[in-house]
């Protein structure tokens, strides 16, 4: 694809407002339609994107597999952990009231923290799953 | 107005659905599936589903277009003749069609204020949780907070699907086998071969990188 020079360019400019938007809808998700789910995909879709444009070997250089395996793990992780911390704050599991003074802050925390799990797990998993269909039969440079 | 959106996103469901069916072409299909999933994330706005329709944008005509044009990179984009005959696949779907019509002649009709699903838990979480968890969208409210146990499952569901595809993808092609477009496995094979050749020279270059760093450590520390 080096003679695609409006695809490259194109590519290079959306890149970052991708992942901003990502963060918006993450952070945002509170007061609007938005939250992990979406927040993953649209973040995994700029990683995509650059991948198409660029190859799989540069968009690998930039975020290796191993990383994405461990991000795909990471976000379950946080999220249960939130459950065991509840549960060690003397909470049930998930229940987010106990871990500020006020449990609407708590509650906060507790969104913001599984919501970011979700998130990470979810891009994890959708870059993770590009990276084995794309590199399937094929050399890597 | 609203009706008139309804009819017109419904019929051209209709013939994207109809395209997909009768194209050949596998790379068109796909790129209908993609239109496809826009008219449903349509449809799910103009049912107030912002959120839904958001994932159903995002998901199924960004994502899931994707893998499968990569899929097709690695199948080949023309559709095989069929072998049978469709006569016993298109009873067994009617038959289907007919029992889940059927079935919904029993739900209450849509809507409708007086449905069980409005009763239920449906005005708590709309009245309390702006008190009880204080953020505005309610949405986000069930998702994390009081069905947080079901969005972990679903989080988790989602590492397994990974670790399925990884599981599925990491078997290589059956020996003897030829590739769909024409590359026999053994040369698939050879350039995997080359290339984990490859890596293992990289990978003795890093540990050897590695040791030098070590020394030239121990040596400052000395």
């Amino acid at each position: 694809m080096d003679d695609r020079v409006i695809l490259r360019v194109g590519a290079k400019i959306l890149i970052p407002f991708i992942l901003l938007f990502a963060l918006y809808v993450q952070f945002h998700g509170d007061y609007g339609p938005g939250g992990g789910f979406q927040a993953g995909v649209i973040f995994a879709a700029g990683f995509v994107l650059y991948g198409l444009i660029y190859g799989l070997g540069n968009v690998k250089r930039v975020l290796p597999p191993q990383a994405v395996y461990i991000c795909s793990a990471l976000g379950v992780l946080l999220f249960a952990g939130v459950g065991y911390v509840t549960m060690a704050l003397g909470g049930v599991f998930l229940d987010y009231g106990v871990l500020a003074h006020d449990p609407e802050h708590g509650q906060h925390y507790g969104i913001l923290l599984v919501e970011l799990g979700v998130l990470i797990t979810v891009f994890g998993v959708m870059v993770a799953v590009f990276y084995a269909f794309a590199g399937r039969g094929r050399v890597e440079t | 107005m609203v009706e008139f959106v309804d009819i017109a996103l419904l019929v051209l469901l209709g013939i994207t659905a109809f395209s997909i069916i009768r194209q050949k072409n596998l790379f068109a299909a796909v790129m209908m599936a993609g239109i496809y999933s826009l008219l449903s994330a349509a449809l799910f706005v103009v049912m107030d589903a912002v959120d839904v329709a958001f994932t159903e944008a995002a998901v199924g005509a960004g994502i899931s277009t994707i893998l499968m044009l990569g899929t097709l990179a690695l199948v080949g984009h023309s559709e095989h003749q069929p072998q049978h005959r469709p006569i016993l696949p298109l009873f067994v779907v009617i038959l289907t069609g007919a029992v889940l019509v059927y079935g919904t002649l029993d739900i209450p009709p849509f809507g409708d204020a007086s449905n069980p699903v409005h009763h239920h838990v449906a005005p708590h979480y709309l009245e309390e949780s702006e008190h009880e968890i204080g953020i505005p969208n309610v949405v986000t409210s069930v998702l994390a907070s009081y069905r947080g146990y079901d969005t972990m499952g679903e989080t988790t569901v989602i590492f397994a699907a990974l670790v399925g595809v990884l599981l599925l993808l990491s078997l290589g092609p059956r020996p003897g086998r030829v590739a769909s477009n024409g590359r026999a496995t053994t040369t698939v094979r050879e350039r995997d071969k080359a290339v984990s050749e490859e890596g293992m020279e990289e990978a003795q270059g890093d540990t050897l990188q590695v040791s030098d760093e070590e020394n030239t450590l121990e040596d400052t520390n000395g």
